[in-house]
């Protein structure tokens, strides 16, 4: 601000007008310079447009005074004022006669109005005009604001004009027109189909210019359709060629490169047509092959060319020369200093491992510098590349490394596609049942309302079905530890609403199968959750399900409960409650705290959540009481779509096949009063009123009611015909959505667990049994890819452990060869315990978390060396693992990781601290458990150890700063 | 293909704005706000790419040059390579200093008249 005074300040003292400009505009300029706030810059403006507004209209202003007029009210404009007064003197300047006036006119013109704006027929007829001039400095302004301004209507009206002047003598009118064409097929792509062929015409153009011009069409025209351009890549080969030997004017040259930009689309145009075909690819590679070797990596456009190249071979059938050519320079680029070169290696090196996963191997270092670089993109850039080559064996690290980002980012956005991008690999890649959930509830409790409520829905189930193959142990171990993670969360503030279903549900449905917790502290914690939640119906419909679950588990089992206090309150206030649903739920919970044993036990079964709900979605146990119905005179169902005069619901599923079965429930509804209905109270309360207002969509809650109620007194011995279970379940399926859709918006889901039988569908509710299916069988696809994943990298890992061992080896020298690391590696030696404790005892709590996963077995799995284990993973696991099963076994690497650079470092210096004794022993433990199980690990481990020692450099793990050094 | 190319002041003062795909003019000064407190975040070391899905539409990265006390952004979508663009930056910051002898910030407060005839020129004529 300052300086811009000062500026403002000579300019009025000296140089005025030295722009061409007046002194107002001088004047305008500087006061906004000095504008103190925002307010006093929009008064200037303000005062500035209500005078320009008056010399505008005012008709015997000078031309050239007029100019400059204009170019302020552009300049107002910028500044985000209305000027839409002056549009029409910009179009009015367009029609002079002199050029300069005329191409400020078009400027105007074009920075103010849009292809759909009114004026724009006005300037269409100058255009016209001005493309059939003699000075084809007009014939250029007019195709740039043809350009801008021709919408599709406008287009056949120049169309012949341009085409015309793809012929013209000037060059540079040749290049303006091929960018009008390009524009306009950008418009309308049928409008101009049948002249493509002229772009091909053109790239045959003596001057290079327009060559270059034409390639930037014929680029899309080929992404649009590769094959029918097939012919032309020996032609665009060998204008790659003459351009990469300097046939070109040496004015093309930019930084001693010649003609980069045109050497890019090129390569981005060979690209696409080499990708997939062999014979196509095989002219490229000598051509690629030079500029590889003339490359520059010196100018930042030499760069910008070598990476054009790492994509076009990464894009064309591989070749393993070119491969290699690439992953150098891509290593290259890596090592750089330059921030934009590590993007674009990181970028080239995503690209690479497609083809060849090996290559990320080699840059195990710069990837994980960069993941620590405090560089925002280039850390998303790198996330991006993990998120590429996860697998089953690093999704560990990698997903904890995720979501430790994208709990401390703000950006919206960046946070939704994070967060789904770890559930995908979770999902995807998950080793174990329990490390799924874990991370699902850090997900939840960081994105949750970012998440999809899909996630939620097969969290859920997970824990309700647990991992069908193994034993019922593992999975009420499972789900207790569920509980107990859910418990402490519970209490934390600021839960995003989808969480706290999951832990409600959880809660009720297994909160007390395993004794830990007595009821009513389970009811207790569930009771503050819905008091905590005033606003929020659905988690508020989860907790009294909840609490009425457990109420039923506990009848079940004979044991007599009190409704607490704050229990009795919550079940008052909601069953004064807006939302019928909730209502409901509340009137419920009474209903069942009346009943005996054996009536909740059929009601409400024990662990019933994975039992498949048969849905009569033809609702035939009906038909009898149609044809009863019809006979009797009723009018046939007339499906609401069908009815004049109702607003039709959007995504009315019910609207299948069974109209006449379906809308048997509706007379049922109509005709059949309320006198056998036990509950009366809740009857009158909420379904009288409600009734006579909503005809239409109350019956089915009406009806169910009336079954639920009626399903509750006698338990078993209901009516004989159709199982309670069943009936209650047709009738929920059926009308539950758009019921409740139309009533309360919250609780599509919800309301699934409305009524008893329907509580016990999971979750997802009885709406998600195709979901679950496709789930079920998307999750063994799952495990399908990552088995296959494994038997990949152990093909392509083939030396495996041998391999990996060589490569700590490596670092391991690399880390003496550096001398800072000498440094604290010689601290090491001599035993002085002071510096040595520092480094372990006060990690960054990020990278060596001890107490943030105590329910999980896996071991503090962060340190950086860790994490290239991790990454190495396939090299060291794939072996082990290939015939079991994904679950636990990805661990072993985190561990034997841990152990060999731990167990070192407290050994070589002697330290009695407590956390590295920790870390050890628990590593140790960790180890043996493991490895008495897998005896390969094991030896693995103890040689690699062994190699440490040899190498004489004691690894001092965890500390990420002597990682840094490490790297120099 | 590049969709805008903004010059802004290191206060914020949008100096050129040119957007290939139309914008209401409304919309101009909230993006020139979200790029300049994005751009103003970040601290001289870091690269001069940056991924925009949020402010434009999906897939929109920008480039950006810190010139003096001049911001030169260029918006564009995956069809173009980042380093030319940086480099595009750069010729036009080249063909400036050619035009204006010695640019300054005020060369192109007064003359951003010219500064688009000369971005016409070279772009989509592709240089």
């Amino acid at each position: 601000m300052e300086q811009l005074r000062t500026i403002g300040r000579e300019l009025a003292m000296g140089s005025q007008g030295g722009w061409g400009q007046s002194k107002e505009f001088l004047d305008l300029v500087k006061s906004i310079g000095e504008a103190r706030s925002k307010a006093e810059e929009d008064r200037i403006i303000a005062r500035e447009l209500e005078h320009l507004k008056r010399r505008l209209a005012d008709p015997d202003v000078q031309r050239r005074k007029m100019k400059e007029l204009l170019l302020r009210l552009v300049y107002a404009e910028m500044l985000g004022h209305d000027a839409s007064f002056g549009h029409i003197h910009a179009v009015k300047m367009t029609h002079d006669e002199s050029l300069p006036l005329k191409r400020t006119g078009y400027l105007a013109v074009a920075l103010f109005l849009d292809e759909r704006h009114d004026l724009v027929i006005l300037v269409v007829n100058t255009i016209q005009k001005d493309l059939r001039s003699d000075n084809y400095l007009v014939v250029c302004a007019a195709l740039t604001a043809a350009c801008r301004l021709i919408g599709e209507e406008a287009i056949p009206a120049v169309l012949p004009q341009v085409v015309e002047l793809l012929a013209h003598p000037k060059e540079a009118v040749r290049k303006k027109a091929v960018m009008a064409l390009h524009r306009f097929y950008q418009r309308s792509p049928s409008s101009v189909s049948h002249l493509v062929s002229n772009f091909r015409k053109r790239l045959c153009d003596n001057d290079p210019g327009v060559m270059g011009a034409t390639l930037c069409p014929l680029y899309d025209l080929i992404l649009g359709e590769p094959n029918s351009y097939k012919d032309l890549v020996v032609s665009f080969v060998n204008i790659l060629k003459q351009v990469a030997e300097r046939r070109l004017p040496t004015s093309y040259d930019y930084h001693q490169m010649p003609a980069p930009f045109i050497q890019i689309k090129l390569l981005k145009i060979l690209a696409v047509l080499g990708s997939g075909d062999k014979q196509a690819s095989g002219h490229m590679y000598t051509v690629l092959g030079d500029i590889f070797r003339k490359g520059d990596t010196a100018s930042n456009i030499g760069n910008a060319i070598l990476y054009e190249c790492i994509c076009c071979i990464s894009s064309i059938f591989p070749n393993p020369k070119m491969l290699e050519a690439a992953a150098e320079t891509t290593s290259k680029f890596l090592k750089s200093d330059s921030h934009n070169l590590k993007y674009m290696g990181i970028d080239a090196l995503g690209r690479l491992i497609k083809i060849n996963p090996d290559i990320a191997e080699e840059h195990q270092l710069a990837v994980i510098d960069c993941l620590e670089d405090p560089d925002d993109t280039l850390k998303r850039k790198t996330f991006e590349l993990l998120y590429k080559m996860t697998n089953s064996t690093n999704v560990e690290v990698i997903v904890d490394r995720m979501i430790e980002y994208m709990i401390n980012i703000t950006d919206h956005h960046y946070k939704t596609e994070i967060a789904s991008r770890c559930v995908e690999l979770a999902e995807q890649f998950a080793p174990s049942n329990q490390w799924f959930i874990q991370t699902m509830n850090k997900v939840f409790e960081h994105a949750g309302d970012l998440v999809n409520i899909r996630v939620a829905h097969n969290l859920m189930r997970l824990i309700a079905e647990g991992f069908g193959e193994e034993d019922e142990g593992a999975d009420s171990q499972l789900r207790s530890s569920a509980v107990d993670s859910y418990l402490r969360i519970v209490g934390e503030p600021k839960l995003p609403s989808s969480f706290l279903q999951i832990i409600c549900w959880v809660l009720g449905e297994y909160g007390t199968a395993d004794g830990k917790y007595s009821a009513s502290y389970i009811i207790g914690k569930l009771c503050d959750v819905a008091e905590a939640h005033l606003t929020d119906d659905t988690v508020k419909a989860y907790a009294i399900s909840a609490i009425l679950k457990i109420f039923a588990f506990e009848i079940a089992l004979g044991r007599k409960i009190d409704l607490l206090p704050e229990c009795q309150t919550l079940v008052d206030e909601l069953s004064a409650s807006h939302s019928t649903d909730l209502q409901q739920r509340a009137y419920e919970l009474q209903a069942l705290l009346g009943l005996d044993k054996n009536a909740v036990e059929s009601v409400m079964p024990a662990d019933a959540s994975c039992e498949d709900i048969e849905v009569d979605r033809n609702l035939s146990f009906l038909n009898s009481y149609v044809q009863q119905a019809l006979e009797n005179g009723a009018s046939p169902y007339i499906p609401e779509s069908e009815r004049s005069g109702v607003i039709s619901i959007g995504s009315y599923r019910s609207q299948e096949q069974q109209e006449t079965s379906a809308h048997t429930l509706r007379f049922e509804a109509y005709e059949m009063p309320k006198p056998s209905l036990p509950l009366a109270t809740s009857q009158s309360s909420m379904s009288t009123p409600i009734t006579n207002l909503v005809p239409v969509t109350e019956p089915g809650y009406y009806k169910e009611d009336h079954q639920t109620s009626k399903s509750q007194p006698p338990g078993d011995a209901v009516s004989g015909e159709f199982g309670v279970k069943l009936r209650l379940d047709g009738v929920q399926k059926k009308w539950g959505r758009p019921t409740y859709s139309s009533s309360t918006p919250s609780s599509s889901t919800s309301s699934k667990q409305t009524t008893n039988g329907a509580s016990h569908s999971d979750g997802g509710g009885s709406s998600s049994q195709p979901r679950e299916s496709s789930y079920g069988s998307k999750r063994q696809q799952g495990t399908e890819v990552s088995a296959e994943k494994q038997r990949l990298a152990a093909s392509l890992f083939g030396s495996a452990a041998a391999k990996a061992d060589r490569k700590a080896q490596a670092s391991r020298k690399t880390a003496k060869d550096s001398p800072s690391t000498e440094k604290v590696a010689t601290t090491n030696v001599t035993a002085q315990p002071v510096k040595e404790q520092v480094i372990p005892a006060a990690p960054p709590p990020d990278l060596l978390d001890l107490g943030d996963e105590p329910v999980s077995s896996n071991p503090p799995s962060a340190d950086p060396f860790s994490q290239l284990e991790g990454l190495l993973g396939p090299a060291s696991a794939a072996p082990v693992l290939s015939g079991t099963p994904a679950t636990g076994t990805s661990k072993a690497p985190d561990l034997m990781s841990i152990f060999s650079d731990d167990v070192p470092t407290g050994v070589a210096s002697g330290s009695t601290d407590p956390t590295l004794g920790d870390v050890n022993s628990s590593s140790h433990k960790g180890t043996t458990a493991v490895a008495s199980k897998k005896g390969p690990s094991l030896q693995d481990a103890l040689q690699k150890n062994a190699t440490a020692r040899q190498v004489g450099v004691t690894p001092t793990g965890n500390n990420p700063n002597l990682f840094k050094d490490l790297l120099g | 293909m590049i969709q805008a190319v903004m010059v802004i002041s290191t206060q914020a003062k949008p100096r050129l704005l040119k957007f290939y795909n139309f914008q209401p003019p409304e919309k101009h000064q909230d993006l020139v706000r979200s790029v300049f407190q994005l751009l103003s975040a970040r601290p001289d070391s870091v690269s001069d790419f940056v991924k925009v899905d949020s402010i434009f539409c999906l897939g929109t990265k920008m480039v950006y040059k810190h010139l003096a006390t001049l911001y030169f952004v260029f918006v564009f979508d995956s069809s173009e390579n980042e380093l030319a663009m940086l480099d595009l930056i750069q010729v036009f910051v080249e063909t400036l200093d050619k035009c204006f002898k010695n640019v300054c910030e005020l060369d192109i407060v007064f003359n951003f008249n010219k500064l688009h005839t000369i971005l016409d020129e070279m772009i989509l004529g592709d240089r």
